[in-house]
């Protein structure tokens, strides 16, 4: 029962954490030249964004869980549940950031989720 | 004209965001490979106690293995900043499993270790998805304003 707390707020705090990051990227506004200042510009300002830092709040939420998870024995066969983040991810790109997933980036985001479960159970 | 711009502006995306891919990808799996052989050095705290705790990390920061491990992971954080700047999340987050396919390939071909069905099958689907998901265009929202422009803080405001 822990054990699944703990799991679901490892996929939970880990992909909000990610897509608040992405939120924060999106109104940092896009990156066109890879020159060291624009670089370390759109870091600065990234770190402005309170998006930033409610994302970086929640992936080290997701961590701390993680490190709780593994210290308990006989937990690797919840690690591959991890791979269910990708499809939160497509869920949360489509209804917290507005972006179109078309039936063939479902499809492979399907794919990429069983796929890695596979990789962490074998 | 205004097709063909369009086009080329739409390859040159594309080619941005696999190039930034390619660096989380190569990033990534480094660093988590550097980091997992430093601690493998290191070996687990002897006890959840204030001393050994302390004695472990200092152990860690010791490990050459383990900074450049956190300085690949730095690296990866930051190109995965950078392609979110304009590529959907729910592009970038897929595509960048491509990790999990590459490490077993370079632990199969490299240091020939072995790879079990079960794992051959996970990168395959891996392989395929990824194929799938980098076929739909990087990026389905509109291009934002760059931040500061009067359009932005027009906007923030309303918020």
């Amino acid at each position: 029962m822990q054990i699944a707390f703990f799991v679901l707020l490892v996929v939970l705090a880990g992909t909000s954490g990610e897509m608040f990051v992405s939120r924060a990227m999106k109104e940092v506004g896009e990156v066109t030249s890879f020159r060291p200042a624009a670089i370390a510009r759109m870091v600065l300002r990234a770190l402005r964004a309170p998006w930033m830092w409610a994302g970086l709040g929640m992936m080290a939420l997701a961590f701390f869980s993680l490190l709780v998870l593994l210290s308990r024995a006989n937990v690797s066969f919840v690690v591959p549940v991890t791979a269910l983040s990708y499809v939160m991810a497509a869920l949360g790109g489509r209804f917290f950031l507005g972006e179109q997933v078309s039936a063939n980036r479902w499809l492979g985001v399907c794919l990429v989720c069983l796929g890695v479960a596979l990789v962490c159970v074998g | 004209m205004g097709a063909l711009a369009a086009m080329e502006s739409g390859q040159q995306l594309r080619a941005k965001t696999a190039l930034l891919l390619f660096l989380m990808v190569v990033f990534g799996a480094s660093g988590d490979t550097l980091i997992g052989k430093g601690m493998r050095v290191v070996g687990p705290p002897a006890a959840w106690s204030v001393a050994p705790v302390e004695a472990f990390l200092s152990h860690a920061a010791g490990a050459p293995a383990v900074w450049a491990g956190f300085g690949c992971l730095l690296l990866f954080f930051v190109s995965y900043m950078l392609v979110l700047t304009w590529a959907d999340f729910s592009f970038v987050l897929p595509a960048s499993a491509l990790a999990y396919a590459v490490v077993p390939l370079l632990g199969h071909f490299f240091l020939r270790e072995p790879v079990s069905p079960v794992r051959w099958a996970g990168v395959a689907l891996i392989t395929l998805g990824v194929g799938l998901v980098g076929n739909t265009p990087p990026r389905t929202t509109r291009a934002e304003p760059a931040a500061g422009t009067p359009l932005e803080a027009a906007r923030a405001k309303g918020d």
